[in-house]
């Protein structure tokens, strides 16, 4: 029995699941980095799905339906940069308004197009992103379906390692950390506190829609309501639990997506309620918030709308 | 009386800007936003029926689904006096209904005047255990309030849907759903309370005592926050937790009450749904028509965290809810989940407020923009 839960093939599902935590808590890393809490990843993620399954069921186009996801991400992380930085909204009642507008939005939005509140139509296999072998996996075939993945997956393991490069080694990372710890000190220093915190946030938004278009337009083929399924929510857990910090992030996204992995390969082998299994990403989430919470520091003003003196 | 009107002016500008967005929303999908705003305020609040009868039904039904909203906007009011944002009342009001309806079902043979309190008490109990949860957690281990309780929404329905689809569904039956609870275990609709009186209430509007309940939870709710030494303690944690410990208040401790009373009281929501409404556990009621949790969020920003306005708020979100499912049928485009939309609107624009003082302020009258 464990031979049939652990296996190659565990790894791969791994990864695939890994990835919508990996690119949500990416961007959820710019926002809050910048000092503005990014609840409304979840919202984010969801407006991302819904528009990559709409443009790509009109275009035929996946790469089109990509694209718009990041442009809705952004609008709708522009919304909530207005709201809590231009008028000092409360950030996380802000971002509970976004997560709300999108449970509602694509049911109100799909229900006009297709007359279906719960569901876009399907979309043809040639309307998904398509897999991409990145190495011929010859004498170990086992191994040919971890390397067999959709483009947004290798994005995201790129966008790991870029987002640690642009956080500690460039201009905009140093800046970017400076509005989120020390916002006073950064803007004596002559950086734009609140051009600072908008790009944090934009850039947050476009991640977790690339999030939520790999669910909809990778993962599936269609958007059904509310698919992300607290995925944002476990996202921004994982952040808290990485530190900040964009490798630690990361692994904490495996380890979420490892679990989610092993309840789907649970499901019907063990002699457990499929109900219980299907809590182990949500139980886990808990668990780890509890037992790690206290040696990782937030950005020091995060949270603390900016008022110029 | 100008406080007064203070109060009310931004909460109402809310409102109104929402629907002016609303309205633009309804005109980008094909339909007439007048057309739809006239169908929603006139089956949420007319008065007369189609025919020119008079009717209870519109204003019968905005008060029965106002009730949980009632709940569920103290329950979050309450938890927000700390400092903390509880948006579990999702989970808590499911795990109160399923423990109102098991008690219910399971004591069948008590007599009524004891089994209706017990499973009051359920309710209230099991929803205030689900909310200390992440109160516990929050005070012991410092981890966020909001993952947690969203957590635990998921955590709840799992839960419960395995009570009822192994434990207490009828064999046969493709509904999720208990068993009924025993008779003696209703609680009075309006029909019953005003037959006396004269007054012929339709016995199909499942209004009922709840209601009054509801109210009655406004009243204790306001008397414990600003008229007790524990709520005066919330109070204080919420506006500055490291003043509150400076002064001698135990901070952990009043998180773990605040979020067990928030619980509690989204809890009673299973006091309107099982007791007075369905008499069984039905799955996932709230998510299937309106997200009395969520909902609660916009219902105690906009009546401001206070008693009174967050009857008018649960009053004005009721008739969305009953509105919305008039427009979902009638219209050709626009479905109930306008609903949520609006609510989300106005939740973005009362926590905005700074846009109405700032640069729209200049329209508004000058004790509007004092204290800011």
């Amino acid at each position: 029995m464990l031979r049939n839960i652990f296996n190659y093939t565990l790894i791969a599902s791994t990864i695939r699941l890994s990835t919508p935590l990996i690119l949500a808590a990416l961007g959820g890393l710019y926002s809050e980095r910048g000092g503005v809490i990014n609840i409304a990843l979840e919202g984010m993620m969801l407006a991302g799905a819904f528009t990559a399954a709409v443009i790509a069921f009109y275009t035929h186009n996946p790469w089109v339906g990509v694209l718009a996801a990041v442009g809705a991400g952004m609008l709708v992380a522009g919304v909530h940069g207005v709201a809590t930085i231009s008028y000092r909204a409360d950030q996380v009642v802000s971002g509970t308004a976004i997560n709300i507008l999108f449970f509602g939005v694509p049911a109100l939005l799909s229900g006009a197009m297709f007359e279906s509140t719960g569901a876009t139509p399907q979309l043809r296999r040639d309307w998904v992103l398509p897999d991409v072998a990145i190495f011929s996996a010859g004498r170990f075939p086992q191994l040919a379906s971890v390397f067999n993945q959709k483009p947004l997956v290798y994005v995201a393991f790129i966008l790991v390692a870029a987002t640690s490069y642009v956080i500690y080694r460039t201009r905009f990372g140093l800046r970017l950390r400076a509005v989120g710890e020390n916002p006073e000190a950064a803007d004596t220093a002559g950086v734009s506190v609140v051009r600072m915190r908008y790009a944090g946030v934009l850039i947050s938004g476009a991640l977790a829609a690339l999030g939520g278009a790999y669910l909809s337009i990778g993962q599936n083929s269609l958007f059904t309501r509310n698919m992300t399924a607290g995925r944002g929510f476990i996202a921004l857990a994982a952040l808290i639990f990485g530190k900040w910090n964009p490798v630690g992030a990361f692994l904490a996204c495996l380890l979420f997506g490892f679990a989610e992995a092993i309840s789907i390969r649970m499901q019907g082998t063990v002699n457990i309620p499929n109900q219980f299994i299907q809590l182990i990403p949500y139980v886990l989430t808990m668990v780890v918030l509890a037992g790690f919470i206290r040696r990782a520091t937030p950005p020091k003003a995060i949270g603390v709308p900016y008022t110029k003196e | 009386m100008k406080n007064l009107a203070r109060e009310l002016l931004f909460p109402l500008l809310a409102v109104i800007a929402a629907f002016i967005i609303g309205g633009l929303i309804i005109l980008a999908i094909g339909d007439n936003p007048f057309e739809v705003y006239r169908l929603l305020l006139s089956s949420a609040f007319g008065l007369y029926d189609a025919l020119g009868n008079f009717t209870f039904d519109n204003w019968g039904y905005t008060l029965f689904y106002a009730t949980p909203l009632i709940f569920t906007g103290l329950a979050v009011a309450l938890a927000f006096k700390c400092g903390l944002l509880n948006i579990g009342a999702e989970g808590q009001l499911y795990v109160g209904a399923f423990a109102a309806a098991w008690v219910g079902i399971t004591f069948a043979r008590v007599p009524g005047l004891a089994l209706v309190p017990l499973a009051l008490l359920a309710a209230i109990v099991v929803g205030g255990v689900w909310g200390a949860i992440p109160g516990v957690l929050k005070a012991r281990f410092g981890s966020h309030e909001v993952i947690n309780t969203i957590m635990l929404n998921f955590v709840a329905v799992g839960l419960l849907s395995y009570l009822t689809q192994r434990h207490y569904k009828a064999v046969g039956d493709p509904i999720m759903q208990t068993v009924p609870i025993a008779g003696q275990a209703h609680i009075a609709r309006f029909h019953a309370l005003l037959a006396p009186v004269g007054i012929n209430f339709p016995q199909r509007i499942p209004l009922n005592v709840a209601f009054l309940l509801a109210l009655l939870a406004c009243f204790i709710v306001w008397v414990f926050l600003w008229r007790t030494k524990w709520g005066y303690e919330i109070r204080a944690v919420g506006s500055n937790p490291a003043a509150a410990e400076y002064g001698g208040i135990n901070v952990k401790r009043q998180i773990v009450l605040a979020m067990a009373l928030s619980g509690a009281l989204a809890g009673m929501v299973g006091i309107n749904e099982v007791l007075g409404y369905r008499y069984r556990y039905y799955h996932d009621f709230s998510g299937g028509t309106a997200s009395y949790g969520f909902t609660g969020i916009a219902v105690a920003l906009l009546g401001r965290n206070h008693p009174v306005g967050i009857v008018l708020a649960a009053i004005l979100f009721g008739a969305l809810i009953r509105g919305g499912l008039f427009v979902d049928i009638f219209t050709e485009n626009v479905s109930k989940d306008l609903v949520q939309v609006l609510q989300a609107i106005i939740i973005l624009f009362v926590a905005m407020e700074a846009l109405f003082r700032g640069r729209l302020g200049r329209f508004l009258p000058a004790w509007s923009k004092k204290g800011i």
